[in-house]
């Protein structure tokens, strides 16, 4: 293997990506249109020569931003992609105990759950990353979540040597998670060495930009002069903002992420 | 984490070309290892905030989170995000975390110290090869501290840097550190692990992390940080290896059947020759394929989708491999291995066994030693201990392709599965035993067995007894060779068809071709078992003198002679006790390091599971042994 160590990152992905396609079926992917989840369809094309053998779905609040719209709708043909648009339960059915923009993003832990006990799946894919936030930190690659979608942080599998415990819990399902080791500069790397497209809205306009895509309602652009792919690299290398810092539902309170996640959340 | 969405400051500048065109080096993983409260995870969150490499706002949230808890200032916090792990002071779970210092760019894996929590501990450090290691100044390494490095071992650990932590309650007292360093510096030696800097630090104070310390005029070596970007890049030499490739899936895309795999070691290019195991059939790549485009070369670490140039049915869990250079099949080998399951580790447990993408159930056969955690000395233990590292027999349901983790680390390690859990893993040491691929080679095909006109119950009723093999198995010096000379005479005497097979008989003629590695003492008793099997058809009682290590030999001697003519008879002592007798003088050859590969010494013995007759010769006298030998031969021969 070359010295580049984005080739050890995607060949851990791609070996995740067909561990899961082996041992959790059915599978289908979550595909939020941003960064990091074009970056998972590109890796399964990869991993499947070509072609990507399960669905891809998107958790649709219907609050997206108008160019993440678009953006699916040209990569769904282009990709040939068989695309399932999950619709989310509105914000009164989520937890009322959970500050606003947490409800908000709670909306999607209700399209996720529901569309797996509609579906089935034994495993679910997702582009979280370790170093997007500290809970995240904590995950696996392959990660059980009970019956009702819950994550028991404090019970997580053993993972070794590309052994994984790709079993779902009874009436439970497997979140996989091949992007965990990669972090937000080793995407935006990757998404250049391979040409992956992105949404336009992850570049600098009017000296902001969205460093991470969320709903619109929950979502600001960050102060950024990076107007093309080199100037995001230079500016991430550099940094000191989080990531997430443009995502209200972080910051509310010092346990809503946390919260959010063991509930279910991505 | 409590910064308002647009609170952090303006980007700074580009940092200029550099970061957008070089490729930088991959960082270099280090595992956090050490006691529970020996301050793992503060001197890291520390450490990142002396080399400036904190996101903004978060030593304010650091304070805030510290002050709803009523503590003063928790660096921990910064590595420790989840709610339980704030609350109660602990690392729960593994995290990794990128610390980028003035030279070199790390990785490193924060896994918690606590004893119930090693399976995390496992998951963080599998894939490193440098630990940095955290203990307390005031009571040095502990038990806990030693097991963590006696696991960080097996799982691949090498090199180890040592940060002697809370220097400052102990006042910075040099023969303190001095005391703890020798302790450790043992205690590494003692695990084969290269000790390549300890230093002393406070995390609290930032001292020795980043600065050197004012409050220890006496330090004159280097720095924490300045220790772990010297640590060695120990660069895996995986394409230069044999290739292993462990069958992943099988796809079907455009008509064609693509295997997928990932290369453990070795390439693997269009016209390459593999061997299947644990089959014995050869197959041509005719194609690597590959999107957007197909590569022309695969090497060690990558995952190849291979198209071979016949339609050969493959299967997930097995191993594709270099003819000229393929692992061992055996279904028996030793392992170190770790345990992480509930309760004690005991003989005769059933887990499941997975290597690469083979899975197959397997049997804990024995145990030989375990490593106490006290003195790092290797102890004889019936069980192994939750959390503990020991020394290994497994057999497993099916042949099995092994390599030495010495020398193939990838296919050389598997973990233990129990009801989907891993609840275990180890590295594998087959060089004791045989390779058996030799053995799976059919008769031909166009043999015809010509019929006797003489039957079995003829020779039976002439010679009044029926043929029948007497199979004596233990270690050298047990007594083997008395018993069957002993039990020769009294048959001849009593009119009997008799005739013993001895060791060092055989190899003088038959055997004289074989020397004494596992594969020639495997053909040595499949001769012996055959020869024996056709003195049996002659009507002849024979009795063999032979160690036969082997459990899978002497099933296949019972196979040859027909297990109704097949009496396998343990001839049961103590290697202890046989030396002490060590009539043809090996044991003390093979103590003295001139004689290897000695049975019960550097070599293994696998004792039969049911013998239709055991003999301890420990506790029985030559006279009362020979009689219980003679009756039992008498009562099943005679006619």
């Amino acid at each position: 293997m070359s010295a580049d160590p984005l080739d050890a990152l995607e060949q851990h992905a791609i070996h995740v990506l067909r561990e899961a396609y082996r041992r959790l079926q059915p599978l289908a992917m979550l595909w939020s249109l941003g960064k990091d989840s074009n970056t998972l369809v590109w890796l399964a094309r990869k991993a499947f020569v070509g072609r990507v053998p399960f669905p891809v779905i998107l958790l649709d609040t219907g609050n997206e931003f108008p160019e993440v719209y678009a953006f699916r709708d040209r990569y769904v043909r282009e990709w040939g992609l068989d695309y399932v648009d999950a619709p989310c339960p509105p914000v009164e059915e989520t937890d009322a105990s959970l500050p606003p923009a947490a409800r908000a993003a709670a909306r999607k832990t209700l399209g996720l759950k529901r569309l797996i006990a509609q579906r089935r799946y034994a495993g679910v894919i997702l582009g979280i990353r370790r170093d997007e936030q500290p809970v995240r930190g904590k995950e696996r690659a392959m990660s059980p979540r009970d019956a009702e979608g819950r994550w028991h942080v404090r019970a997580q599998p053993t993972e070794l040597w590309g052994h994984y415990e790709a079993a779902p819990p009874p009436g439970g399902h497997v979140r996989v998670h091949p992007l965990l080791a990669w972090t937000e500069l080793d995407v935006w790397r990757y998404i250049k060495r391979e040409g992956i497209p992105f949404c336009e809205l992850y570049l600098a306009r009017d000296g902001k930009r969205f460093r991470s895509l969320g709903e619109r309602d929950i979502t600001a652009p960050v102060p950024s002069g990076a107007d093309s792919i080199d100037a995001i690299i230079a500016e991430l290398a550099s940094t000191r903002t989080e990531e997430r810092a443009g995502r209200a539902m972080d910051h509310e309170r010092e346990d809503a992420f946390e919260r959010l996640r063991s509930a279910g959340y991505m | 984490m409590s910064s308002a969405p647009s609170g952090g400051p303006e980007p700074e500048a580009a940092a200029g070309a550099d970061a957008v065109h070089a490729a930088p080096a991959a960082p270099l993983a280090v595992c956090l290892a050490g006691h529970v409260d020996h301050g793992k995870s503060s001197l890291l969150g520390r450490l990142l905030h002396e080399l400036d490499l904190l996101p903004a706002g978060k030593v304010a949230a650091l304070a805030a989170a510290s002050d709803r808890r009523g503590v003063p200032l928790e660096w921990s916090f910064v590595l420790d995000a989840l709610q339980l792990e704030r609350d109660q002071a602990i690392t729960l779970d593994t995290t990794r975390v990128r610390v980028r210092t003035p030279r070199r760019d790390l990785l490193v894996i924060d896994a918690p110290g606590h004893r119930e929590l090693l399976r995390n501990l496992v998951t963080g450090a599998a894939d490193t090869q440098s630990a940095l290691l955290v203990v307390d100044a005031a009571s040095g390494a502990q038990a806990q501290t030693r097991r963590h490095l006696a696991l960080l071992r097996l799982l691949g650990v090498r090199d180890v840097v040592v940060a002697v932590n809370k220097m400052d309650l102990v006042d910075w007292r040099e023969d303190r550190f001095r005391a703890v360093r020798d302790a450790l510096a043992d205690a590494l030696a003692r695990l084969g692990l290269a000790a390549h800097a300890i230093v002393p630090a406070s995390a609290r104070a930032g001292a020795n992390l980043v600065r050197p310390p004012s409050e220890a005029p006496w330090w004159s070596g280097p720095t924490l940080v300045a220790a772990l970007e010297s640590l060695p890049e120990r660069a895996a030499a995986g394409a230069a290896l044999p290739l292993r490739v462990y069958v992943q899936d099988v796809y079907r895309i455009d008509g064609r059947r693509i295997v997928a795999g990932r290369l453990d070691s070795g390439t693997l290019a269009a016209g390459d020759r593999v061997l299947l195991l644990p089959g014995t059939r050869e197959a041509r790549v005719a194609a690597l394929a590959g999107w957007p485009l197909a590569p022309q070369l695969a090497v060690a670490g990558d995952n190849a989708a291979i198209v071979f140039d016949e339609e050969i049915v493959v299967e997930r869990g097995e191993l594709a491999c270099a003819p000229d250079d393929p692992p061992k099949l055996t279904p028996v080998f030793d392992a170190d291995l770790f345990w992480l399951g509930h309760g004690a580790l005991a003989p005769g447990r059933r887990l499941v066994l997975r290597i690469g993408t083979r899975e197959v159930g397997a049997q804990l056969a024995a145990v030989h030693h375990v490593l106490d955690d006290a003195s790092l000395e290797r102890i004889d233990a019936p069980v192994v201990g939750e959390g503990g590292v020991a020394r290994v027999t497994l057999r497993c349901d099916a042949l099995l392709a092994v390599d030495d983790a010495a020398r193939l680390p990838a296919t050389g390690r598997f973990v233990l599965a129990d009801d989907g859990a891993i609840v275990g893993g180890g590295v594998i040491d087959a060089s004791g035993y045989p390779d058996q691929r030799r053995l799976r080679a059919r008769p031909r095909a166009d043999l015809t067995a010509v019929r006797h006109h003489v039957q079995p119950e003829e020779r039976t009723a002439r010679a009044g007894h029926a043929g029948a093999v007497v199979w004596l198995t233990g270690l050298s010096g047990a007594g083997k060779s008395t018993l069957a000379m002993a039990l020769e005479r009294r048959l001849f005497d009593l009119g009997w068809s008799v005739y013993t097979l001895d060791g060092d008989n055989v190899r003088g003629g038959l055997n004289a071709d074989l020397g004494f590695s596992p594969e020639d003492r495997q053909e040595n008793i499949r001769r012996v078992g055959e020869v024996a099997a056709l003195f049996a058809d002659a009507g002849v009682v024979c009795i063999t003198a032979f160690i036969s290590p082997y459990r899978d030999d002497r099933a296949r001697a019972r196979a040859a002679a027909g297990p109704r003519r097949f009496l396998e008879v343990h001839v049961d002592s103590d290697v202890a006790t046989c030396e002490a007798r060590d009539p043809k003088g090996l044991y003390r050859r093979a103590r003295a390091g001139t004689l290897k590969g000695m049975t019960g010494v550097d070599s293994p013995y696998e004792p039969p599971e049911a013998a239709d007759l055991t003999i301890d010769t420990r506790r029985e006298d030559v006279a009362a042994s020979v009689e219980r030998l003679c009756a039992f031969v008498l009562a099943q021969c005679r006619g």
